[in-house]
């Protein structure tokens, strides 16, 4: 795990658990351990993605990150404190620090506001500048994410998917915040704009300096953009590393069965993916041991009882599985 | 690019639909008139509502007193157009009422949950499990019958329609994800509810507070009707209808009663052809 001191984000042992009802004839509620066990850590400057299939878990780490889920154990430092034991009112003045974009950019603007009501939000909940200054401010942002002036008193409706994204990521700019948690920002855009957006965000992440925790299930994605990924299964971590390294020298058989999933645009490349037995187990109902036993091709008799603990195999190079242990 | 080239706003669009709506136009027409004949026509025409014509008790109409008179001799077109102003501000102000209460519990009750809402909506249900008109009726006899403490009465008792509609409306609204980006960029709770969940819930209020106008006006009606609400020498429809309870009025004075019954049922379907109007005009699914 890096450990330099410009780390600017750390999590230690992040859980989140969900609780069901108690059901009547039930001896426990049921819980989802929605996040369990991660630990990370983030440099300034540096964009490290998230992968996961659908219900891995990955959201519900980004919003336990940024304090929109308060987590049911472990330590999320940020640059040294730690978020978890911030009190409201602490956490929301951090947020100037902190923005997030959100996945569907249709249901994350307020359609009752104007694109300079929204991108102006975040300046009205915590700088005294003048309404002239609040203005240029959203201007020269505009100006930035590709939004004409003339957009400014429109409403969200009226704007194209990848629009509405640059709005998004325009009212997350405005504050000059220095991490921005992304939770699939493309993932509702069409494959057209996608690369577009892709762009804005690695130009203004060099321009503002910016740190991301990047989520999307999407791998060419996260190979565009981020430095480093870490693979999440059933809320777990099982695989981190550069860039690079994971694409290259992938190590757990789950990094290595997605990694096969993506699509080559060449028809003449022979290709043998590694082809995933049965579904995801229920999060209600998680396997023993190894979570991922059920499906593993390489599986052994210990993987169905003892948990793989994370081991550094290479420089900056972890991953959770029994065979490298 | 542009890709939706969509010109009209979403208000604009809203009218358009209003307007289209025959029924609701009709409402309106009517209530606009009613309105504005009750504020100037007293003006205009000086009419006198209690002086009473001690030659007319009970007079058919005639050249000066075009709706004929009461059985004490006042003007019965006077008494029915004052009465209209008396009918017309307790269903509003009493709608009123219902709503300023009704809405910030239902909103703080939706949108805090926990505690707030058990306490809130369970008071809710206390309310709307009494048989109302009864306890119209006992606060109306003790706190004394005058216009003021109808609407209160009224007002006061309804404020559970409203507190149930947006309660219902800020459990949706609050679990979208622009109310969860304005927390993340730091919002405070309060504006959170101003700007993000009450503008987003409100529409349900704005129809049931016209069918809650038009329910009062009948209540107030019924009060003065039974001689609880409004008290003479004051006008409203309810107290002209008063009269009716006599079956020699009820039979052969026709012209005692039948405009006041009229125009409150005129009045009371004109406002609730209205609500459907907005009610139609809201929902964005259907094209004109």
């Amino acid at each position: 795990m890096k450990t330099d001191n410009n780390t600017l984000l750390e999590v230690k042992h992040a859980k989140k658990f969900f609780y069901g009802n108690k059901k009547l004839l039930q001896k426990e509620r049921s819980v989802v351990k929605a996040v369990n066990d991660v630990s990370f850590s983030i440099a300034e400057g540096e964009t490290f993605g998230i992968v996961g299939e659908s219900g891995c878990g990955k959201s519900t780490l980004g919003r336990t990150i940024i304090q929109l889920l308060k987590p049911t154990e472990g330590e999320i430092l940020y640059k040294g404190t730690d978020l978890s034991t911030l009190s409201g009112e602490e956490m929301r003045k951090l947020r100037k620090k902190i923005q997030i974009i959100f996945q569907d950019p249709y249901a994350s603007l307020n359609p009752r506001m104007t694109v300079r009501e929204l991108i102006q939000a975040p300046l009205d909940v915590f700088s005294d500048l003048s309404a002239q200054e609040k203005l240029d401010k959203v201007k020269s942002i505009m100006e930035k994410v590709g939004l004409r002036e003339e957009y400014m008193g429109k409403y969200p409706h009226e704007f194209s998917g990848g629009q509405r994204q640059r709005i998004v990521i325009a009212r997350a700019l405005i504050l000059e915040p220095e991490f921005i948690f992304c939770d699939e920002p493309v993932s509702a855009l069409d494959v057209s704009v996608r690369a577009q957006v892709l762009n804005l965000m690695k130009d203004l992440q060099k321009e503002f300096g910016l740190t991301y925790l990047f989520i999307s299930h999407d791998l060419s994605v996260v190979r565009f953009l981020c430095d480093r990924i870490a693979v999440m299964y059933l809320g777990r971590i099982v695989e981190i590393a550069d860039k690079e390294e994971l694409y290259d020298n992938a190590k757990h058989p789950y990094t290595e069965a997605l990694l096969s999933a993506i699509p080559v645009p060449d028809v003449d490349v022979k290709r043998t993916p590694v082809l995933l037995e049965g579904d995801i187990p229920s999060p209600y109902n998680p396997p023993s041991g190894c979570l991922f036993h059920t499906r593993c091709r390489y599986a052994k008799e210990c993987c169905k009882t003892q948990v793989p603990q994370m081991t550094e195999i290479s420089k900056d190079h972890m991953v959770a599985c029994h065979r490298y242990t | 690019m542009e890709r939706k080239e969509n010109k009209s706003s979403y208000f604009q669009d809203v009218l358009k639909r209003f307007l289209a709506h025959r029924l609701a136009m009709f409402g309106a027409i009517i209530l606009t008139i009613e309105i504005l004949s009750v504020i100037f026509l007293p003006v205009i025409m000086k009419l006198d509502p209690y002086t009473m014509d001690y030659m007319n008790f009970g007079g058919a109409p005639s050249a000066q007193h075009i709706l004929g008179c009461d059985d004490v001799g006042r003007d019965l077109f006077a008494r029915l157009i004052f009465g209209g102003r008396v009918s017309l501000m307790v269903g509003i102000c009493s709608a009123l009422v219902s709503l300023i209460i009704g809405v910030p519990l239902g909103l703080i009750a939706g949108y805090f949950r926990g505690w707030a809402e058990t306490i809130i909506m369970r008071c809710a249900d206390v309310f709307m499990s009494f048989p109302s008109m009864i306890l119209i009726l006992v606060l109306a006899s003790v706190l004394g019958k005058s216009v003021m403490t109808v609407t209160m009465v009224i007002g006061l008792l309804g404020w559970t329609e409203f507190a149930r509609l947006i309660y219902a409306s800020v459990l949706s609204i609050r679990e979208k994800d622009y109310v969860e980006s304005a927390k993340a960029i730091g919002t405070k709770n309060g504006p959170i509810l101003l700007r993000y969940v009450l503008p987003n819930s409100f529409a349900p209020v704005i129809i049931s507070f016209t069918f809650r106008t038009a329910q009062a006006i009948i209540t107030e009606s019924s009060l003065s009707f039974l001689g609880l609400g409004v008290q003479p020498p004051e006008a409203s429809w309810g107290n002209i209808l008063y009269y009716a309870q006599s079956i020699s009025v009820l039979s052969s004075k026709l012209y005692m009663w039948v405009p006041a019954g009229v125009i409150l049922v005129l009045t009371v379907l004109s406002i609730n052809f209205i609500g459907d109007g907005i009610r139609d005009a809201l929902d964005t699914k259907m094209k004109i």
